[in-house]
């Protein structure tokens, strides 16, 4: 205002410039700003508003939605998810990324591994949703994951020979599948057919032969168990026909008194044989072993293990992400430090704790945090990897969120409400990602 | 002494090489089912698991995909996808490195503090946009529409891409600049020829993470776009509640999905794990 038209002139190409550079600056920010400003910071503001009033929005109701939160039991199963989330899944991501960065630094297909693990993050959560809805399929016979559970256990535990069988009535067995079957009390010398039924033709095994007819002799029991079935028609119930086959691989035991003296397994003509028996009373038992169902695998996607299982897919995507970063801080862990506590006589384990972990701390501490903001707002995953039955049980708050606002239940105060309870859990984040920058790091 | 540590390294090595080849095969695993499952009958499916093609290959046909691509439906939300995530892309750089520009190298008032909100910004869950937002653009007549969808996604990205752009800016020699001050540049064409050439690593993984995050993304457009605009993955989604009949469907959408994420992936792999590096701070 004072100036007078000769200081004007002296400042001027100068003052000029910057003048119109602040301009520009202005010029410059001003998209950027005007979008930020219209759909992300007014809706901050717009949603703590809502988030005090009900769910039609018309009454102001003060803090009750946020009471809700954590009476509503549907609500507050989403809490409780997303606290179990937030402290494992990262928890898990960093154990694994630090493991998988130390182990992948003593192969020479580092980059090939790195490549195969970081893979994931291309791929959408959608994409990971169906992959894992598929993987974790109950049935064994279309779920890879119970096919492998399934089949080492079955390696190791043998499955049951007959789950669909049972004795024929009223022909010397009494009890059932579950309880196991016995006969009448018999004495050595003797001999016994066990008649079932209830095996379909695919289920015997191939190298079952026509049922062996018993020949009694003195001082042991023998006698067959077989399919009590001829193919076509006729064939008498409860006695060995031409055409019925024994059953192989069945246990028999023999008891005395209550007690198992004995036990064997049929022959491919269902026979059985216990010889040097005293001259007692005795019972037969096929006990319910035989007849149990056959082992299908885990429930992943139940209630009990869905949250679980999501997490799984989660890793899935992120464990590349956490290797690949702490693996950057590895390399950049002066070499000499490790090479003068190798000499020094430190074990791998040693070193491990007491220099690799102390000198990566920042690092870990960085992909901690980052996996803590990114696993709050988890949304995809849990969408589709829980089936609809059990969606209540795996909700986290993100999705709660969606559901309550747009997803029939209707309630914008309820959902408000959520929403500013995620940005709130952010903030933390946010405090700590304006400090990092404050201090000069990027 | 010598042979036997010498020996037992080599046997603790095979043993992490053992491993790690599990560790890899397990992670490839679920993708090469979803891979072979989108190559078999629906029948197959339902009746047996994709293993059982390694046996035998007789199974696999491409069969669903041409099914794919008659019916339009998938292929017209393909499309949506392309022309939600390319304009965001190219709209979130532009917008970002003007911006990161002027933060970097102009002065205006309460610059710092402007930018210190920005940085604030960068953890905003988008939760907190999809309620108020819908009834703005539900005022104004873009909700359900490709240009809604678009225009969520560049706001939401807006914070990350102005943080990487205005730090990577600012890194660029004081000297560079005023030179080109000195020469007469105008600022405009400072920006244009000197910044971004310059920031063209930046802007390389900028734009590769910008682009797969919109078009991996579900939520936004689960509530913005409507029947016509909506993109592969709220399609795909809304196929997820008869799951278990229409593997034949959903198997080879899913892969469409993940082609152009993954031959991004491996053209661009340094700028990749650089842009979802940087990225993660969201």
């Amino acid at each position: 205002m004072s100036h007078t038209p000769k200081a004007r002139a002296a400042a001027d190409p100068r003052r000029r410039a910057l003048r119109r550079r602040r301009l520009l600056g202005m010029l410059f920010v001003l998209p950027a700003l005007l979008l930020l400003g219209a759909l992300v910071v007014y809706p901050v503001v717009f949603s703590v508003g809502r988030s005090l009033f009900d769910a039609s929005g018309d009454r102001f109701v003060g803090a009750a939605n946020y009471m809700e939160m954590f009476q509503d039991p549907a609500t507050l199963k989403a809490v409780r998810n997303s606290a179990i989330w937030v402290v494992v899944a990262p928890v898990l991501l960093t154990g694994l990324g630090l493991v998988l960065a130390v182990l992948t630094e003593k192969v020479r297909w580092a980059t090939a591994f790195k490549l195969v693990l970081f893979l994931p993050m291309a791929v959408s959560f959608l994409a990971a949703g169906i992959i894992f809805r598929l993987a974790y399929e109950q049935n064994p016979d279309r779920g890879v994951l119970n096919a492998a559970i399934v089949g080492v256990h079955d390696a190791i535990d043998e499955p049951s020979p007959y789950p669909t069988a049972r004795a024929r009535e009223g022909k010397g067995l009494s009890g059932s599948p579950g309880e196991g079957y016995t006969t009448v009390e018999v004495r050595p010398g003797g001999d016994i057919v066990l008649p079932f039924v209830g095996v379909a033709p695919e289920a015997v095994p191939h190298r079952a032969a026509p049922a062996w007819t018993p020949e009694p002799s003195a001082g042991s029991l023998s006698g067959a168990v077989y399919l009590d079935f001829t193919p076509g028609a006729g064939g008498r119930q409860g006695q060995i026909d031409p055409k019925e086959n024994g059953l192989p691989g069945v246990t028999v035991e023999v008891l005395r008194g209550g007690t198992v003296v004995a036990s064997t397994r049929t022959g491919d003509n269902g026979s059985f044989r216990f010889d040097d028996l005293g001259d007692d009373a005795y019972t037969l038992r096929v006990p319910a072993s035989n007849f149990a169902a056959g082992y299908t695998g885990v429930d992943w996607l139940g209630p009990a293990l869905v949250t679980p299982a999501i997490i799984g897919a989660y890793l899935w995507v992120w464990t590349g992400f956490s290797m690949v970063l702490i693996g950057a801080g590895l390399a950049a862990i002066p070499r000499d430090a490790l090479e003068a506590a190798r000499v020094d006589g430190a074990t791998e384990g040693q070193i491990f704790r007491k220099i690799t972990v102390p000198l990566l701390a920042p690092v870990l501490t960085v992909v901690f945090v980052t996996l803590v903001i990114n696993v709050m707002k988890v949304f995809d995953l849990v969408y589709i990897i829980a089936p609809g039955p059990v969606q209540e049980e795996a909700n986290v708050l993100a999705t709660r969120m969606w559901l309550v606002s747009f997803g029939g239940g209707n309630d914008q105060g309820l959902g408000s409400a959520l929403s500013v309870l995620l940005l709130l859990l952010v903030v933390p984040a946010m405090i700590f990602n304006i400090r990092r920058f404050r201090k000069g790091g990027a | 002494m010598s042979s036997h540590t010498g020996r037992t390294r080599w046997l603790g090595n095979s043993v992490v090489q053992v491993f790690l080849v599990l560790v890899a095969l397990v992670w490839v695993t679920p993708l090469a089912g979803l891979f072979l499952s989108s190559l078999r009958s629906e029948q197959d499916n339902a009746s047996n698991g994709w293993w059982t093609s390694l046996i035998d290959p007789a199974q696999l046909s491409v069969d669903n995909y041409r099914a794919l691509f008659e019916e339009s439906g998938l292929v017209s939300a393909f499309w949506n996808t392309v022309l939600i995530s390319v304009p965001t892309t190219v709209l979130v750089v532009g917008i970002a490195a003007l911006a990161g520009y002027a933060f970097a190298w102009l002065s205006f008032p309460a610059r710092d503090a402007v930018f210190l909100v920005v940085v604030g910004l960068l953890v905003v869950p988008v939760q907190i946009g999809l309620l108020p937002v819908a009834k703005l653009f539900g005022a104004v007549g873009l909700f359900g529409t490709v240009a809604g969808v678009i225009i969520f996604h560049v706001a939401y990205g807006l914070p990350f891409a102005v943080f990487l752009l205005r730090n990577y800016f600012a890194e660029i020699p004081k000297e560079m600049l005023e030179a080109a001050r000195l020469d007469g540049g105008s600022e405009w064409r400072i920006f244009l020829r000197l910044i971004l050439p310059l920031g063209r690593p930046a802007i390389a993984s900028l734009a590769i993470f910008q682009f797969l995050w919109v078009w991996n993304d579900m939520l936004v457009a689960l509530l913005f776009a409507d029947s016509e605009s909506q993109p592969l993955t709220v399609a795909l989604q809304s196929q997820m509640r008869q799951f278990g009949s229409n593997i034949g469907v959903l198997a080879p959408g899913a892969f469409l999905s993940l082609v152009v994420p993954l031959v991004v992936f491996f053209a661009f792999q340094k700028h990749f794990v650089q842009g979802v590096m940087a990225g993660s701070v969201k």
